[in-house]
């Protein structure tokens, strides 16, 4: 049942009907990155204090690679979804705010490929 | 949208003292937007591991000045905190403890866990400190 005037309705404002979808998947990706951060913080660790090869044999392994992939998956959409709401809770000229965001997304994609590319190389190396 | 900015504002955000459920919560945001600066040091360390040994051990040379050396623990601290935090966030998301003695019960547990955790991984023996 659609209670809208024929104007409103013309119109076409109102919910575009994936209001919780923003909300949702900022959580979806916040319970992955509880236990993938402990991925993180090991490669951390050893890229910033082990030899080459160690830190390339550790990441190249099955289940540390594919922990690092999701990870950054997770990680930066988290980022790009919490960016987007401090963006509009901040910028309130509607121009400003659209292309900050549009900007914060294109960034955060790009940031992805190239740490997932790494990833690949890595992979192919070890 | 036409935005009128000459009108009267409501007391702002200096005029009070946050409570420390209100400091904890900014710190959440705060944490969270340096975190997402700090995932672009994390493609330039994945970056330079893929470039070979030569801008492994140069990026390895970089990190270990001790300004460098500062943010990472900070990462790691800020880290931990939006961790703890946000595991708060989901409990109320599940619609549970938001009285006044939790609140604060819990604020005083993600302070702590936090900061024990950025020990935990120091004392783990990494980043050669």
């Amino acid at each position: 049942m659609d209670y809208r005037t024929p104007l409103s309705r013309v119109r076409g404002l109102g919910s575009a009907k994936s209001g919780t979808g923003h909300w949702w998947m900022q959580r979806v990706t916040a319970v992955a990155l509880i236990p993938l951060s402990f991925w993180l913080i090991n490669f951390l660790g050893l890229s910033l204090t082990a030899p080459y090869q160690q830190t390339v044999d550790w990441l190249a392994s099955p289940v540390s690679s594919v922990c690092i992939v999701a990870w950054i998956i997770a990680a930066f959409y988290h980022a790009a979804l919490g960016l987007q709401v401090v963006i509009e809770d901040y910028v309130a000229a509607e121009g400003p705010k659209i292309i900050s965001i549009w900007a914060v997304n294109l960034a955060f994609l790009f940031l992805a490929i190239t740490a997932l590319l790494a990833v690949f190389r890595i992979v192919s190396i070890g | 949208m036409a935005i009128n900015t000459n009108r009267p504002t409501s007391p702002h955000l200096q005029v009070y003292k946050l409570p420390l459920t209100g400091i904890i919560s900014i710190t959440h945001r705060m944490t969270g937007v340096m975190l997402t600066a700090g995932l672009i040091l994390f493609v330039y360390v994945i970056s330079a591991l893929a470039g070979g040994a030569d801008s492994y051990a140069a990026m390895q040379a970089l990190m270990s000045l001790w300004l460098l050396k500062l943010v990472v623990w900070g990462f790691v601290y800020a880290l931990f905190f939006h961790l703890c935090h946000g595991i708060r966030h989901l409990i109320w998301d599940a619609g549970n403890s938001f009285e006044l003695e939790t609140l604060n019960r819990y604020a005083m547990i993600e302070l702590t866990a936090s900061l024990a955790l950025t020990l935990m991984t120091f004392a783990w023996g990494y980043y050669g400190l």
